[in-house]
């Protein structure tokens, strides 16, 4: 028997927990963002240091589940000496892991501009950052912006394995409801629902994006004009 | 407060945790096994399928890359029960990842099917070949060749993908971390050594998956 069926009141606890995943969402999209940007800077410096230092980041990031890394984060606190905070942990590990991924998606973008820009810019004086400041990454964005579009959706989606360290955001609500009323149908249906309408624009518009772009830089066969009825 | 890291509590458990690897493995192998037969069956579906296959196919996909892996286990862990299919952690586990690995493995081989030029297909019917070679050879194979990058990629997120599948109690790498730390309480070190395993897992994968396709796809174009 369940001990409470699934009603506006469950209904109103999942929106209000859909915050939670907005917040770390919006979060994990800012943070990894400037994290993106300084490691892509880093990962085509001029320095082969600083390009390793970077490579071995992204390495890190993508080759390991972002659960284990969510995981380190939380119990690493407690090593240094903090309270464990699965707020401060998932806010740190999504700015990281998301930074490994826009890091990757901005070097994409910034070296699909042609070389000659950047030796027009070094024969006009410009040193690296003011190069990729003022020259390269204004042209690159373009390119960065339907994966980047693409990306937040999985940031979206990837929030809900925070609620595996106790954080309380919608997939965490959903539990907790699910086990007072064990209606899972209609709980996992409705979150799944909420997921979507947080995504799906989202998937949308990327692919607006990207077509739109494509549009813009391949040559599309004319149609032969239609002979109007002359 | 303990500042030294300490690695022999956590290796003198090395058979659960190689243990807790073969179950990832497993998990891994199944999944992508059953999502890329979905996937082909998809693609296939939603190229030459009717409108309403097409439509449903469609919805399928869009229905789970626009939501989490975490709620789909949930989902089919919790409710396939009431439907009268009784599922074990690890089986449910499998049906979740499946269904997941399938809707991407269709778009990524919808991407592919679409880039075969017409003309391809129209020599096949020439040729008088039989439907079903047509959309084996001409289309699917070439189709596979065409994306396996992106393909074998996703099969590596996958990987990674069935670290949470702890969630329903599923046996697997993750879910034997977690015991270890509450028996050693070296929780820091755990889950080193885990993502040390993971990461050599996850390379080797690569190399693998590359290996493959330099064997599948051997011919040259």
């Amino acid at each position: 028997m369940s001990l409470r069926d699934f009603g506006p009141n469950e209904l109103m606890f999942l929106l209000l927990a859909t915050r939670w995943t907005i917040l770390l969402a919006l979060i994990a999209f800012a943070g990894g963002g400037l994290c993106g940007l300084l490691v892509a800077a880093l990962r085509v410096a001029p320095a082969r240091p600083l390009r390793w230092i970077a490579a071995g980041y992204i390495q890190f990031f993508m080759g390991t589940p972002i659960l284990i890394q969510l995981f380190m984060a939380y119990y690493g606190a407690s090593l240094l000496g903090y309270r464990p905070d699965p707020w401060f942990a998932a806010a740190l590990t999504f700015c990281l892991n998301g930074g490994a991924f826009f890091g990757e998606i901005f070097r994409g973008a910034i070296e699909a501009i042609p070389k000659g820009q950047w030796e027009a810019a070094t024969a006009l004086g410009f040193r690296f950052v003011r190069t990729l400041r003022l020259v390269i990454v204004p042209q690159a964005v373009r390119l960065m912006l339907p994966p980047t579009v693409g990306f937040m959706v999985q940031i979206v989606k990837t929030t809900s394995v925070a609620s595996l360290i106790g954080l309380t955001e919608l997939a965490r609500a959903a539990t907790q409801v699910n086990t007072v009323t064990f209606q899972p149908v209609m709980v996992f249906g409705t979150v799944s629902l909420i997921y979507f309408a947080l995504c799906w624009p989202l998937s949308l518009y990327a692919g607006h994006l990207e077509r739109r772009f494509a549009a813009g830089t391949t040559r599309k066969v004319e149609k032969p004009l239609v002979m109007s009825a002359a | 407060m303990q500042t030294t890291l300490q690695f022999g509590p956590i290796l003198a458990h090395l058979d659960r945790l190689l243990q807790g690897l073969g179950e990832t493995v497993l998990l891994s192998l199944a999944s992508i096994l059953f999502g890329t037969l979905i996937g082909m069956l998809g693609a296939v579906g939603r190229a030459f399928g009717p409108r309403w296959l097409s439509w449903l196919i469609a919805a399928y996909v869009e229905l789970i890359r626009n939501t989490p892996l975490l709620i789909q286990l949930y989902f089919v862990f919790f409710s396939l029960p009431l439907l009268g299919f009784k599922l074990d952690s690890n089986t449910a586990a499998i049906v979740a990842l499946s269904i997941h690995l399938g809707a991407y493995a269709t778009e990524i081989l919808r991407a592919g099917i679409e880039a075969i030029p017409e003309g391809q297909i129209e020599a096949a019917k020439a040729l008088g070949l039989s439907r079903y070679r047509i959309i084996r050879h001409v289309v699917l194979v070439p189709a596979a060749r065409a994306v396996y990058p992106s393909l074998s990629a996703q099969f590596i997120l996958q990987i990674m993908g069935t670290s949470i599948v702890g969630a329903i109690a599923a046996e697997e790498l993750t879910a034997i971390a977690n015991n270890l730390v509450m028996q050693t309480f070296r929780s820091f070190e755990v889950y080193i050594v885990i993502a040390v395993i993971y990461f050599v897992l996850v390379q080797a994968a690569s190399l693998l998956f590359a290996g493959i396709g330099k064997l599948m796809f051997r011919w040259k174009t």
